[in-house]
């Protein structure tokens, strides 16, 4: 399986690689890591008559805090490897850190970056879900409309499916630092580790003294994009966070399911249920103990 | 005096077998490093490369339009049709004279006005670069009228199934029955009866150097000479002279380094007959090797049945009668040259063989359907039999709120029982020892303790049995018989060089398993040289003893008695020279560490100096005629068309109720296979199959849809099992060994996947019984796990 | 910017520099292999699955079945037949001897890239992260147990 034939460029600045996206004409794709375009090339799935490589662009390198302290970036070029042992992933994201582990496998973490993960919206994909989970920011330039900010929650539309317009580069990925009395939890159920996911689930818990300030499930694998639960959020709201609360949660989770998004929904909503409960379960406790 | 003519040193030690020792493999140091020559490293010059345009529908009349864009795309060579290649290869089929009622539809090297499975190749785009005959495929103008597929074997034998090929009379490829004693009457006067039903998905071996060939006529010398990745260079042989009408020794079939093969590379494929085909036409040298995309439509599928079965016992819980039939879907023909139907034949043969069953009926059918032609994948049928049967006798221990390991110990067959000649093959197994060792290995109570404990919290384990009985070093019965151009036995030519190397060339070929390095272990104890002056030379039919290869695990088994027998030959024959030369007989001599000397008497000389007086001065011996120092033995089982090995496995695992999923916590495998030659590679060996049996049993399926089509044609989506989900696996020996031979060893490639799909079975279904739910369907998917836990029909 | 559809690249491999031009369409593992000679790293799926492609661009192992030749210009890649003639992986393939972590041999130069990546993090890790590590890497052969076996046993006497 030979990808077929393609013109590749390789430009060295985001203006360039904007540039080029806004005056071609045709089928034009980014090369980022390439975990998920190389092979749908390889099986003749996906072509390009041209690709832009913008594995050189320097300015896309890097996890830095704003200035601010508020936000930890995330450039277009940060492979997975990196965020996995991101220090200030680590301490402010703790989400995505739990989430790395899941994704894929160590040779394909050294390729794959967050922002192409996120760019492609895989439903099965741990990347969106934990987007969906803290709103992260989507950063997006192009030549017309140079940078703009789209929130995680307004940034997925259905199957691969973004606000990202065709001529845009998904530049950086912005995820809120955790504060004071958040907890976090990240479960998914795959066939083999590193397989995509049948039904995940993030989770971001915001305490407010010993009960539920807001509470964020997000599920994903079940559907064509990552779910955040709102009812899940309005039951929880002000609830102390018990083991019966994060049953009822997990319940009202699966529920959500839509019959037409899966094979067999009895199952599936079997399975959600059981992994939303234990990620739940597992948050509420540490919530409990920090009290 | 010069080095060669002075004399060796007696080394002072005392002599110590290598047969019995770990001894590591030289050829993994160069594998290791990155030095293997396999198929498509074999530096061939100029080759052009091969791409195939394959029938997208499992069933379908095509014609071809218009080619010349194709033919023009950049870097094609030629474009090929079946057209083309039925002038110099015509056609095959099928045919096995034990089973004149099995008649299979003519395959054709390229397709022929109509296809009949997805994954059939139609054209052959011949181009400079793979990548350039890929462009070209998408140019093919080729109109398709696709017609109703036939796509299970329930649809096959229904009356008004269409015909899977207009050729056939029928779609049922295969019927046939065992009956011994009154089965009716020993299960209407039964205490228990038990049952289940088993459904084995369709599956298929996935060696990770997918199939391939290079092939290269020679205009000038009319010689074809084929580079494959293959496990039987001598068939292929004979079926390429055949095929192009060439006389035998005008072909060679070459071997390289073969990155895995496990009975898909035993057969004769269309894509690779075509390509062998198109260097012959053509007179260019071509290569030619399955991606993993092809590689899902094309290699042999395996497994692919539903069985349903019943066990009947009186009170004490001893088997009083057996029943089973098993309904096969084949492929859309008998997969050259060996037929489809040893999957079938295996479970109908093996079934309840372990075990005293006084009363048997056992029916298998097998039919054709417009899916990929199925044929051998590691240990062939055996291990439906063996779950089979194991699950049965789980569910009677339930039933008779028996001991699992006393209702098997009390029903296996013992050597008193064996009284006709056709049992012969059964005696002598260890069944019982090896079920009260693996008893001791698994610490059994203390695992079923566990199980208790954590039911209450419902935590759900199973522990799982799985005894198995096992043909191994398979030999004349099955081939020649058949009139299948195989080869019955292995071979082995020793040659004493002038360099003091003793050059061993052997059909009995690998892909990793070790048999060579157990070759050279045997050699150099039977002739008393060192290991390292052994060169094991294989994979060439041009300087190969006529033999078989590697299947059936026979390698070592067969090979290694060959060599044993050719290895006393040269030793022998060495005496003789040396006791002529010397004045002395034969039995005053003896050989060590390839030093010839007189018992507790002087050095004579060394190996080497042997061959060179031989070869260079032999008018210096007393010898008008020296016997010879390159010797030729073969080895077939001459009394009994097998070797019966036997053993037993055990699973314990843990079932997630709610998401379905099955872990394997732990695993192992209790083995005779008689004389264990290098334990190190055996042992290995069992893992490797284990792995392979676990993988059919949770993860492996091609997934077809109703029109016929694969829907899980990739990795992504095919799972086999990789490292995170395999558990550790305890392995112990009995070794009861093979009377028929001197060496005593009974094979062992096959073994590890013949217990472990009935292990898994086992063990889920002790998971899911305080449940009272079952599971019937493998692979074991999470959507199986809990369709039997939520009850759904 | 121009745009091509054949590259000029110059890449160091195993510590010798060399240019070359090659299609952009042509990926790193089919280079290494044809167009370089260095037919110790194998492929088994193209679609960045099985991991007998893993090579090492820039000191990290990547699939070399998922990133094109002309991305590798003006990198450093090693391969099996580097990481042997160096030395680097010698212990790691003494233990994959003695152990016969290997049989056919086609998954081993990618699993070894991986296992030295391994064991050259300095981690400590158990036996299941071991295979969790591993789980990038198809073998059909061994089961898997006996290459545990070997880094776990190099890694012992690396923390020693």
């Amino acid at each position: 399986m030979k990808a077929p034939d393609f013109n590749y460029c390789c430009p060295k600045t985001a203006e360039e690689a904007c540039g080029l996206l806004a005056t071609a004409d045709s089928d034009v794709r980014i090369l980022a890591g390439g975990q998920s375009l190389v092979p749908a090339m390889n099986l003749r799935m996906a072509s390009a008559d041209l690709l832009i490589d913008i594995n050189r662009i320097e300015a896309f390198k890097g996890i830095t805090l704003s200035e601010d302290g508020k936000w930890v970036r995330v450039g277009a070029l940060v492979r997975h490897a990196e965020v996995a042992v991101s220090p200030l992933i680590a301490e402010y994201v703790p989400l995505v850190h739990k989430a790395m582990r899941y994704v894929a496998h160590p040779a394909v973490r050294n390729r794959g970056t967050s922002c192409g993960s996120l760019a492609l919206a895989d439903p099965s994909a741990e990347m969106p879900a934990c987007a969906m989970a803290l709103n992260a920011v989507l950063v997006l330039q192009s030549k017309k409309d140079g940078v703009r900010c789209v929130p995680a929650r307004n940034f997925f539309f259905g199957l691969y499916d973004t606000a990202r317009r065709d001529d845009e580069i998904l530049i950086e990925v912005r995820w809120p630092c955790s504060s004071q009395g958040s907890y976090t939890g990240f479960d998914e159920l795959s066939r083999r580790h590193g397989d995509f996911a049948l039904v995940g689930i993030a989770v971001e818990c915001q305490l407010k003294g010993s009960r539920i300030g807001h509470l964020n499930v997000v599920s994903f694998g079940t559907g064509p994009v990552p779910r955040l639960s709102e009812r899940a959020a309005e039951i929880a709201a002000g609830q102390p966070p018990t083991q019966q609360l994060a049953h009822q949660l997990a319940a009202q989770i699966a529920a959500e399911i839509d019959p037409d998004d899966v094979a067999d929904v009895d199952i599936k909503q079997r399975q959600a249920n059981a992994i939303a409960r234990r990620v739940l379960v597992q948050v509420f406790q540490e919530c409990a103990h920090a009290n | 005096m010069s080095d060669e003519l002075k004399l060796p040193v007696r080394v002072q030690l005392r002599p110590q077998t290598l047969v019995g020792r770990s001894v590591p493999r030289e050829t993994a140091r160069r594998l290791a490093s990155g030095r293997g020559r396999y198929l498509d490293d074999v530096h061939g010059g100029e080759v052009y490369h091969i791409a195939f345009y394959r029938s997208p529908y499992a069933r379908a009349k095509f014609t071809l339009g218009d080619l010349s864009a194709a033919a023009s795309s950049p870097g094609v060579y030629r474009i090929v049709t079946g057209t083309d290649l039925t002038a110099i290869c015509a056609p095959w089929v099928t045919r096995l004279e034990m089973l004149p009622d099995h008649v299979s539809p003519p395959e054709y090297a390229l397709a022929v006005d109509e296809v009949y499975w997805q994954g059939e190749p139609v054209v052959a785009v011949v181009a400079k670069t793979r990548a350039q005959a890929e462009d070209a495929l998408d140019a093919i103008d080729i109109d398709w009228n696709d017609l109703e597929p036939v796509a299970n074997a329930e649809q096959a034998l229904s009356l008004d199934s269409p015909l899977v090929h207009p050729a056939l009379k029928s779609n049922l490829a295969l019927e046939r029955e065992i009956i011994r004693g009154d089965v009716d009457a020993a299960f209407k006067g039964a205490a228990c009866v038990v049952e289940h039903h088993f459904s084995f998905g369709r599956q298929t071996g996935v060696p990770l150097e997918g199939r391939g060939v290079i092939a290269r006529y020679d205009r000038r010398t009319e010689e074809l000479t084929v580079y494959q990745s293959h496990q039987a260079p001598f068939q292929m042989q004979e079926i390429y002279a055949k095929q192009l009408s060439m006389p035998l020794s005008k072909v060679r079939v070459l071997c390289p380094d073969v990155g895995g093969a496990f009975g898909i590379k035993l057969h004769a494929y269309a894509d690779e007959m075509a390509a062998v085909a198109i260097a012959r036409l053509l007179a260019v040298p071509v290569k030619y090797q399955a991606d993993r995309l092809e590689s899902f439509v094309s290699d042999a599928h395996a497994r692919d049945a539903v069985v349903s079965a019943r066990l009947a016992l009186d009170s004490q819980g001893c088997i009083v009668g057996l029943q089973y039939e098993g309904l096969f879907s084949f492929g859309a023909v008998s997969l050259y040259p060996r037929g489809s139907v040893g999957e079938a034949l295996q479970l109908l043969e093996t079934c309840g063989l372990a075990y005293k069953v006084p009363a048997l009926h056992g029916q298998v059918r097998g039919a054709f359907v417009n899916k990929v032609p199925t044929g051998a994948y590691r240990a062939v049928g055996q291990p439906l039999g063996a779950a089979v049967m194991e699950q049965l006798l789980d569910n009677a221990a339930d039933k008779l709120d028996m001991d699992r390991f006393e209702i098997r110990r009390k029903n296996y067959v013992v050597d008193a029982d064996l009284v006709n000649d056709s049992d012969a093959k059964l005696r002598g197994l260890s069944l019982r020892q090896c079920l009260d060792t693996i008893k001791t290995d698994m610490n059994y109570p203390q695992l079923r303790q566990r199980q208790e404990e954590l039911r209450a919290k419902r935590t759900y384990r199973g522990i799982g049995l799985c005894t198995f009985i096992e043909q191994t070093g398979v030999g004349a019965w099955l081939y020649g018989r058949n009139g299948v151009a195989a080869a019955s036995k292995e071979s082995v030519r020793l040659h004493l060089s002038t360099s003091g190397e003793v050059v061993c060339h052997t059909s009995a070929s690998e892909s990793g398993q070790g048999v060579h390095t157990g070759l050279a272990q045997i050699i150099a104890d039977t002739l008393g040289c060192p290991m390292d002056a052994i060169y094991v030379r294989t994979g060439d039919t041009l300087s190969d003893p006529v033999g078989g290869g590697s299947w059936a695990s026979r390698g070592l088994a067969l090979g290694g008695e060959a060599a044993r027998l050719a290895a006393l030959d040269l030793r022998h024959n060495v005496l003789s020279v040396v006791a002529a030369w010397k004045s002395v007989s034969i039995d005053e001599l003896e050989i060590d560490h390839g030093v010839v000397s007189i018992i507790d008497g002087e050095v004579a000389c060394s190996l080497q100096q042997v061959a060179r007086l031989v070869h260079y001065d032999s008018t210096v011996l007393p010898l008008p005629q020296p016997p010879s120092l390159s010797v030729e033995r073969s080895y077939t089982p001459f009394s009994k068309p097998y070797f019966m090995a036997n053993g037993i496995q055990a699973a314990e695992v843990e079932v997630d109720i709610e998401t379905g999923q099955v872990k394997v916590l732990d695993f192992w495998v209790v083995e005779d296979c008689g004389t264990v030659v290098n334990p190190l590679l055996v042992d290995e060996q069992i893992r490797g199959g284990v792995v392979q049996g676990i993988g059919a049993a949770l993860f492996e399926h091609c997934v077809y849809d109703e029109a016929g089509q694969i829907t899980n044609a990739s990795l992504a989506d095919y799972l086999v099992p990789m490292a995170a989900e395999m558990p550790d696996i305890q392995v112990s020996h009995i070794s009861t060994p093979e009377q028929e031979t001197g060496l005593g060893a009974k094979g062992v490639g096959e073994a590890g996947t013949v217990g472990a799909i009935g292990a898994i079975w086992s063990a889920v279904n002790d998971a899911l019984r305080p449940l009272g739910v079952s599971a019937h369907k493998q692979p074991f998917t999470p959507d199986v796990i809990l369709s039997a836990v939520l009850q759904k029909a | 910017m121009q745009t091509k559809n054949v590259a000029d690249i110059t890449v160091t491999i195993n510590g010798q520099e060399g240019s070359f031009s090659v299609p952009v369409r042509r990926n790193l593992v089919d280079f290494l292999r044809h167009d370089v000679g260095l037919t110790g790293s194998h492929v088994g799926c193209e679609s960045g699955i099985c991991g007998a492609c893993n090579v090492r661009v820039d000191g990290v192992v990547v699939r070399g079945c998922l990133m094109f030749a002309v991305q590798a210009d003006g990198c450093v890649v090693d391969t099996i037949e580097g990481i042997t003639d160096s030395g680097e992986a010698a212990a790691l393939q003494q233990a994959f001897l003695e152990r016969n972590a290997l049989q056919c041999g086609y998954c081993t130069p990618g699993m070894l890239m991986t296992g030295l990546e391994l064991v050259q993090s300095g981690r400590t890790v158990t036996r299941d992260e071991i295979r969790e590590e591993l789980s990038g890497n198809f073998c059909r052969c061994t089961g898997y147990h006996a290459i545990v076996d070997a880094i776990e046993h190099v890694m012992e006497r690396c923390t020693k």
